[in-house]
Parts: C-alpha cells; sequence; structure tokens
C-alpha cells in the first residue's frame, strides 16, 4: 500500500462538514452567538476563531484507517515489551463496554437509578480482594502511576492518623519501576533506595540498614522487574512491620502470580493493580487504564472517597464529606480517615467493566494465568541463553532480562537488535531497563502467545544474533522495511514541532 | 486449556523438556510454601459468552436510562458514530505507548494532531499527550506553577469551582505539602478585590479560575491576568473545552496555563470514565509540562516523521524529584476527541454551542415562568448550564423526576452551605423542546 503522509489539517477545504446535528429548534431565542443575538458580552466572547478541520465523513474514515495502518497493535503481532503485559484483550470485553445500558448513565444520578453500575463496581472489588488477599479495594485511580500515588497517600495517611508525622521516607529497590521513585517524590515523600543483591533481589542486610522510626514504608515489585520472585518476602515483611513500616506491591507484575501466590498473603498492606496488564485490559496506545488500589483491613478507612458499599440491599455511594466553605482560609477540606479524593468521579468505569469480564469468562480457571505465563518466559529464555547474555542465571516467572549480545565483538547493540525486530514483524521487547544493565532486553511473553508463535520468534532472535556477526552494518542501521526509519530524535528535542501551526 | 491459553498437553511437555524440569510445579518451587496460593480461587466456574451477556443484561436492566438535564462536569453532547468504528481498530486499540516510533507512525501522529486541536481551542502554545481528567489536570498545572516559581507554595483557587475539583487539589496539596487558599466569591463571581489582597500577602505561585465556573456562569476575568502577573505568579484557566469554540479562550485572557476534562467534545457519560484531561501552557513553560508530548521530525530518508520528545524533562531525569509521575495518560480518549473535532469542525463545533445555548435558555425562560424558580444568580451570562433557587422541596422534586425517566439537573446543597434550595441544570444541542416542555410540564404537575 502507498505510504500515507497527510495530516487532517492538510486534507481541509473550506465548506466541508463531517456531522449532522438537527435543524435547530431554538430560531426564535438566539441561532448565533453574537452579543447582539445572545446577550453575552462581547467582551466574554473568542476574538478568532479556532482553525479545525473542515472535512467530509468519509475524509475522516479514510484518513484514520490509514493513520491506524502505520501502527502496530497486539493483533498484528507478538509483542514480547517486559513489564507491560501486551496479552491478547478479549473482544467480548469490549462488547459488553459498550452496552448501551451503561454508557449513557451520567456519573452523578442519583443510585437508585444506577444500581446495575455500582454493583459491577462492588463485585468487582470483591474478586480482586479475592485474587489478591487484601480486604478492600478502589477502583478509582486512572492508571498505574496514579494507582501508586494513591497508595502512598494511604499510606501517609495511616501514619497521619495515629500522629506519627515523622514518617515521611519511602524505600524503593534499584531494580523499581521508574514510576515508584516519582510517585513517592509527588506524595511529598523521600526516596530512600535498598541495593539488589547479585541475584537481583532485595539485599536484606542493606534494607536492616535502612529502617528507621522515619520510614513510612518500602515499595516492592513481586516477581522484581528482573522476573524473579523475591524469595525473602516473608522476612522483609516482618522486618518492615517491626519496624513500623507498610509494604506497598507494585501490581505491574502481578500476572504470574495469578494460581501461585497472593500479595496479601505475602504480608502487603497496600497494592495497586494494572488492569491493562493482569486483566486484559486494552492498552489504547498510552491509556485509558485503571490503577485498582487495594489495602490489608487495618486501612480500609484510609481509602479515597467515593466508595461504594453494599447496606440493606442497595449499592451506596459514600462520598464523605464533601462542603467546601467560601472564604476560608488554609485546609479547605475535611476527609475524615479517608486520605481524600483523587478523581472527579469513579475512575475509567469502561475500563473496569472489561477486566470485570475477563475475570468472568475465566472463573476459576483464572489460576492457569500465572503458570502459562511463566511456562512461556522460562521456555523463551532456555531457547535464547546460548545466543544473548543472560546476567542472572535463575528461575524466572513472567519475564527475565538478557543483558544484550552473547557476543558483543561486532559492537551490535540492544537497540540495534529491537530495531531489527521491527523488520521481522515483531513488536521490540523493552530495552534499557531494568537500569541494573548495560545492554537490557526485557522479554514478557504473556500466556496467551502458543508455542508456534514462541518458536518463531525464538527464530527471528537467533537470525538477528547471526545477522549482527555476518552483517552488522545492517543490523546497525535496520529497521529497513518500516513505514519509517530511524527518526532524526535530536532536532525534534533542540527544535520542538508540536503542533500544525509550527509547521505552517 | 481454554479460549485465552492456546497450551496442549503435548505444548506443555516439550516446553517442560526444554527448559529442564519436570512440572510448571518446578517453576515455582523458589515460593516459600507459607506464601504458595493452597487453594482454589473463591471465584465462580468460567461463563460463556452467552452466559456474560445475560449477566450484563441482567444488570443494566437494573440501571434507569433517563434524559439528562444536568452538567456538573459531565456533559451529554452527541457522539458521532464514525468515532467508536475508529476506536475499535485494533491498530489503535491494543497498541502499546508509541516507544518504538517506526511502528507508532499511528498513535504519534493522531496525538500530534490532538496537540494541534487543544492549542488551537485554547489558544496556548503547548499542551502534551493528555491527562487523567480534568481535575487532575488542573492539580498538575497548580504543580507546574509552584515548580516554576522555584521558593513559593501557595496557590489560590476560586471558591467558584467545582467543588469536587476543590477537594482533589486539596487532597494533592495535603501530600505534596502545598499551601491552598480559596478566593471568596461574591454572588456567583470571583472576588476580585479579596484576590488582589490575597497576592498582596505574598508566597502566592499560581492562580486557578474556571471558565464558565461551577454555576455555568462565564464569568469576567478582565484584569485579573495583570493582577496575578504583577504578583509574579501563573494564572491558571479550567475550562470546557467544547465552549472554547465560542468563548473567550485562556490565552486571550492573558493565563498562562490552561487545563481541562476533554469529555465535552463527544465522549459519552459512560458513568464518569474512561474521559481525558487536558493541560496547555505558553511556550515559556513546556519544560515544565509534564506526561509526553510528540514532535515532528524526519526519518534518516527524509520522511515527515512523529516522536515523543523533550523526554529531557524533570521527572525523566531526577525522578525521585519529580513534579508529576504520569506515565500511561487516556490515549485512546485523545483520539476520540480528535477525532470528534475533525468531524464536527469549524462550524459543528460552533452549531453545538449555539444550539446547547438555545436549549439551556429555553429550559431557564420556562421553568421561571412556572413561577416556582428564580435565578441563583440573576443576569449573570451563561452558555448550557445554570443555577436556580426553587420554593420546591429539591431532593423530592428530584427523586420523583427520576422516577418519571428525568435526571432534573444537580443538587446545589450537596456541595455548598446556603444553596439547599438551589439546582444547577443544565441542557445540552441533544435537549429537544418535546423533552424540555415536557419536563416543565411534570415539574408543574409534581405531587411533592
Amino acid at each position: 500500500m502507498k505510504y500515507y503522509d497527510k495530516l487532517i489539517f492538510e486534507i481541509s477545504r473550506e465548506g466541508r462538514v463531517g456531522y449532522s446535528l438537527p435543524k435547530s429548534e431554538w430560531e426564535g431565542l438566539t441561532s448565533s452567538l453574537s452579543e447582539e443575538a445572545s446577550g453575552i458580552a462581547k467582551n466574554l466572547l473568542r476574538e478568532t476563531p479556532a482553525e479545525l478541520p473542515e472535512v467530509s465523513e468519509l475524509d475522516v474514515v479514510r484518513h484514520y484507517t490509514n493513520v491506524s495502518n502505520k501502527n502496530f497493535g497486539v493483533e498484528t503481532g507478538f509483542y514480547p515489551l517486559g513489564s507491560c503485559t501486551m496479552k491478547y484483550n478479549p473482544k467480548i470485553n469490549e462488547e459488553i463496554a459498550h452496552h448501551p445500558a451503561f454508557c449513557g448513565l451520567h456519573p452523578l444520578q442519583s443510585e437508585e437509578s444506577v444500581q446495575g453500575a455500582l454493583a459491577i463496581y462492588y463485585h468487582t472489588a470483591r474478586v480482586l480482594s479475592e485474587l489478591t488477599g487484601l480486604a478492600d479495594f478502589t477502583l478509582t485511580p486512572f492508571a498505574g502511576a496514579h494507582g501508586e500515588l494513591t497508595g502512598l497517600m494511604v499510606m501517609r495517611q495511616y501514619h497521619l492518623l495515629r500522629g506519627d508525622t515523622k514518617r515521611t521516607r519511602v524505600i524503593v529497590p534499584d531494580s523499581a519501576h521508574g514510576t515508584n521513585p516519582a510517585s513517592a517524590a509527588v506524595c511529598g515523600l523521600e526516596i530512600v533506595e535498598v541495593k539488589s543483591t547479585a541475584n537481583g533481589t532485595v539485599d536484606t542486610n542493606d534494607l536492616k540498614g535502612l529502617l528507621d522510626d522515619t520510614v513510612a514504608g518500602i515499595m516492592m515489585t513481586n516477581p522484581n522487574t528482573l522476573g524473579i520472585y523475591e524469595t525473602q518476602v516473608v522476612e522483609i515483611a516482618h522486618l518492615v512491620h517491626e519496624a513500623g513500616g507498610l509494604l506497598y506491591y507494585d501490581g505491574a507484575n502481578l500476572n504470574p502470580m495469578l494460581g501461585a501466590s497472593r500479595p496479601g498473603d505475602m504480608g502487603f498492606d497496600i497494592m495497586h493493580i494494572n488492569l491493562h496488564k493482569t486483566f486484559s485490559t486494552p492498552h489504547g496506545g498510552g491509556g485509558p487504564g485503571s490503577g485498582p488500589v487495594g489495602v490489608a483491613a487495618h486501612l480500609v478507612d484510609c481509602l479515597p472517597n467515593p466508595r461504594v458499599v453494599f447496606v440493606d440491599g442497595k449499592y451506596k455511594v459514600k462520598s464523605g464529606k464533601m462542603k467546601v466553605e467560601s472564604n476560608h482560609s488554609g485546609g479547605i477540606c475535611q476527609f475524615g480517615n479517608s486520605c481524600g479524593r483523587v478523581a472527579a468521579f469513579m475512575g475509567n468505569f469502561g475500563v473496569v467493566m472489561k477486566a470485570y469480564t475477563y475475570i468472568l469468562s475465566l472463573g476459576k480457571d483464572i489460576k492457569h494465568v500465572g503458570p502459562i505465563a511463566t511456562l512461556n518466559a522460562n521456555y523463551v529464555k532456555e531457547s535464547l541463553r546460548d545466543a544473548y547474555y543472560l546476567p542472572v542465571d535463575t528461575v524466572c516467572k513472567h519475564e527475565f532480562v538478557f543483558d544484550g549480545l552473547a557476543d558483543k565483538s561486532t559492537g551490535v547493540t540492544t537497540l540495534d537488535i529491537a530495531k531489527r525486530l521491527l523488520d521481522y514483524g515483531y513488536h521490540a521487547p523493552t530495552i534499557y531497563f531494568p537500569l541494573l544493565f548495560h545492554q537490557s532486553i526485557m522479554i514478557e511473553p504473556t500466556e496467551t502467545e502458543s508455542k508456534e508463535t514462541l518458536d518463531d520468534f525464538i527464530d527471528i532472535m537467533h537470525r538477528v544474533a547471526e545477522e549482527a556477526l555476518a552483517d552488522p552494518d545492517m543490523v546497525k542501521t535496520a529497521p529497513h522495511t518500516t513505514p519509517v526509519r530511524r527518526l532524526d530524535e535530536t532536532t525534534a528535542a533542540k527544535n520542538p514541532l508540536i503542533k500544525y501551526r509550527d509547521l505552517c | 486449556m481454554n479460549k485465552y491459553i492456546p497450551h496442549t498437553p503435548d505444548d506443555i511437555r516439550q516446553m517442560l523438556d526444554k527448559i529442564g524440569v519436570s512440572s510448571i510445579d518446578d517453576l515455582f518451587a523458589d515460593i516459600p510454601a507459607s506464601v504458595r496460593l493452597q487453594k482454589e480461587y473463591d471465584l465462580p466456574e468460567a461463563m460463556s459468552e452467552e452466559e456474560i451477556r445475560a449477566y450484563f443484561k441482567a444488570l443494566g436492566d437494573k440501571n434507569r436510562q433517563q434524559v439528562i438535564f444536568a452538567g456538573g462536569g459531565a456533559y451529554d453532547h452527541y457522539t458521532p458514530s464514525v468515532i467508536d468504528a475508529l476506536l475499535s481498530r485494533s491498530e489503535f486499540l491494543t497498541a502499546y505507548t508509541p516507544y518504538q516510533p517506526e511502528i507508532s507512525q499511528g498513535t504519534l501522529q493522531y496525538i500530534f494532531e490532538y496537540q494541534s486541536h487543544i492549542c488551537e481551542l485554547t489558544g496556548m502554545d503547548c499542551t502534551n499527550a493528555s491527562m487523567y481528567d480534568g481535575a487532575t489536570a488542573a492539580v498538575e498545572a497548580l504543580f507546574m506553577a509552584v515548580a516554576q516559581a522555584k521558593k513559593k507554595n501557595r496557590v489560590l483557587v476560586s471558591a467558584t469551582l467545582n467543588p469536587t475539583l476543590i477537594t482533589i487539589i486539596g487532597t494533592y496539596a495535603k501530600y505534596k505539602g502545598i499551601e491552598v487558599d480559596l478566593i471568596p466569591e461574591t454572588d456567583g463571581y470571583t472576588d476580585r478585590t479579596a484576590m488582589q489582597a490575597m497576592l498582596a500577602e505574598g508566597d502566592v505561585a499560581g492562580v486557578l479560575v474556571g471558565s464558565p465556573n461551577h454555576y455555568g456562569i462565564i464569568e469576567d476575568y478582565t484584569g485579573f491576568a495583570d493582577d496575578i502577573h504583577a504578583a509574579k505568579a501563573l494564572m491558571i484557566m479550567h475550562c470546557d473545552p467544547s465552549a472554547l469554540a465560542v468563548l473567550k479562550t485562556p490565552a486571550e485572557w492573558g493565563a498562562d496555563i490552561a487545563c481541562g476534562d476533554g469529555q465535552p467534545l463527544g465522549i459519552p457519560l459512560s458513568f464518569g470514565g474512561p474521559y481525558v484531561g487536558f493541560l496547555a501552557c505558553r511556550k515559556e513553560l513546556v519544560r515544565k509540562l509534564p506526561g509526553r508530548i510528540v514532535g515532528a521530525t524526519k526519518d534518516v530518508d527524509g520522511k515527515r516523521a512523529f516522536v515523543l520528545t523533550l523526554q529531557a524533562r524533570e521527572q525523566h531525569i531526577r525522578r525521585e524529584k519529580a513534579n508529576s509521575n504520569i506515565c500511561s495518560n487516556q490515549s485512546l480518549m485523545a483520539l476520540h476527541i480528535t477525532i470528534y473535532l475533525a468531524l464536527m469542525g469549524k462550524q459543528g463545533l460552533r452549531e453545538v454551542n449555539e444550539q446547547s445555548y438555545g436549549a439551556a435558555h429555553y429550559l431557564h425562560d420556562e421553568l421561571v415562568k412556572t413561577g416556582l424558580f428564580v435565578p441563583a444568580f440573576p443576569n449573570a451570562p451563561f452558555l448550557k448550564e445554570f443555577a436556580l433557587r426553587t420554593t420546591l422541596p429539591v431532593k423530592a422534586l428530584q427523586a420523583q423526576l427520576a422516577e418519571q425517566g428525568y435526571m432534573a439537573g444537580i443538587a446545589l446543597g450537596d456541595y455548598r452551605e446556603g444553596m439547599d434550595d438551589c439546582i444547577l441544570f443544565c441542557a445540552t444541542e441533544k435537549r429537544t423542546k418535546g423533552q424540555i416542555d415536557e419536563l416543565v410540564k411534570l415539574v408543574k404537575e409534581a405531587k411533592l
């Protein structure tokens, strides 16, 4: 197909329209928002019109269809992106989330008129509790990082309610996801890094030295970002709790734990889940995701408002105190025990519906997800370790990390390998993360991929390793067959062109 | 095994052989026995598609669809059919964040178009790839102001903003350690004199105001930018992006940052989400802008292409000092409003506002004519949302109309002191004269 290179603004022609509205019934009242007709002072009206495109409906449909053809999704091909859990996104989830009985609901409708929607919210929280071993969940956070921040607010509120104001430090492993320290900083916490041992797990000796009465808690992901289960987790939980801190579980790596081990049982007090990873909702090119936060029983009152509860056979929304008083200086809101409020309504409800559909589709069989995801990852690891360097040689869970090629003599880097994979119709793995190694290649196959798909990927990875020795220049200039090739990122950053007007 | 797991027993056997273990259980031998899951999950058996459909149909039947005469941050505008069809394309829907630009030009290009639209509507120079919602966008705007001011740690927010938004700002500020003060209101308007006095107290990094405000009033912000800039603070406006087709833009008011929720741009109500936030600013502030930004560039062959740019900002290089932690945002919903704006175009978005204005003013006038309502803020200009005081008991009236299939506004007494007799009504271009006449008739006949 011919490469399509137009922006919507470039196909605009004055006078074309792509919409239909009913004939206005308000001609007698006003048909124009001029000062004369509406009584809205000219001073309040826009001076120059917004230059929006003028295109027909077919123009729009063809344009975005052509634009979509320059993208790669899970349905295009294998997406072995580490820590991202790019599993198949079932179609029934989409059908249910688009059900007209839910799409038209206003978020502030009366409780009586939204009992079905509230039931979904309530029961999704219940099944997440069962799967994680935590007492209750809020489904409000919009994404994983938003969940982290919300969870840390819960952690801080817990300490503040006890009058323990000096706990302002949070411990984060050096292998943590990048959002962990960022979330802690936004929550007003100071970050203390705990070292990893040679096998990639938290160094408990280093941890012991960091624990004192200024520690609010620790953030961990288990399995960690090397895909390795933190075997000392029970001892770590004991140490942190003994020092008065709480344990936060970063749920980005929850997938392999389905059917294997629950964060609540491991000793974690707070966690978030990425519904767009473990529970099959689509990533949408960068959202909408959903990041529910679960807590142990002693923290339930610290969850943010609003909360959905089931009382006397009815689902109810507990909003907490919401009055804002005029002309009041200082602390403007009262939240009671709750950590506060983190979103205008109840989060990405449509995404929650998709995840709940997925959980009901699998039911008890969801216990196979973790084991098969783990089988797939170990199979790929063992099949490729001859050609790629495996820095930590142990059984992994859902993902594992290579440190570049086994033979780096021709100077072919992880970036080059990633780009060459694109030529073969594969998405690249996660690269240069975790930061523990210089040439990290992080591979997560997920349980929805068949042995045939993995075998084909393994063949291609071997072929790329051979090409790196036989024809390194070709690999270093890859990709060669994609819609565009390597980009000039330096000029883009030096002279930012970030809207159509910048190009005119 | 099941439709989402393709492994045959033979596949599993061969894979275990390659790994060199005898069972899948062996791969979990490192998990301490005390925390290894020993039980079956207390979940139902797997449901077939037909069972799933029946289950959700039964739940859906427990909801009551209503004719919406309320806003309060979520507006019932028309959604063109084209949008869902295009958003369902798996190339958009199932892609990850565009980290490999060579095979993500689709996502990168629509984000570039989205950024262009948001800058057009707000009049601002720069914007990012989207935020979670309007409220968190406002929080991030205030954080930007504090970061830009370096040593100042206090922000002012107008009491005429939606109290839910103020509560969210209060939450984030509490943990980030930022002081928030409310600028009082007078008759539904931000009190400029009070703001000037608060600015004079010093230490103010940013001031947040809304357009339209929580009461639907289009406030006159003449002179605000001068006051705020004289105090070396930033002016931030929270706006309805649909209304920006006709209302004075944040840039025209002299604001430094614009933020808000994209939902009014044709995103279905969907019980509150997913929606999308936007955050735009003057170019001097671009390095403080959180989140992802897409820029135009060329590939090695000279082809125009798009790429994530300005990545070397604070949150990436000094994450332990990060001012924002946003990662995943609401990309697909940014595509939603990008397609909406392409379809509606210059003329359509204006017409949406004109018809909403017509419907809302007709509703306003008809309700006042009943003698049961008076304007809460007489003569205040509004577009599609307005507050009325009533002699009827608010909650009983709303409950009865809900039974009859109408969502009759929002009870302002739930949010504000002294407004127990106030209802915030809204009408968009989707409301017909017939619906409005029926609502007014039911109000008149209400037995309370």
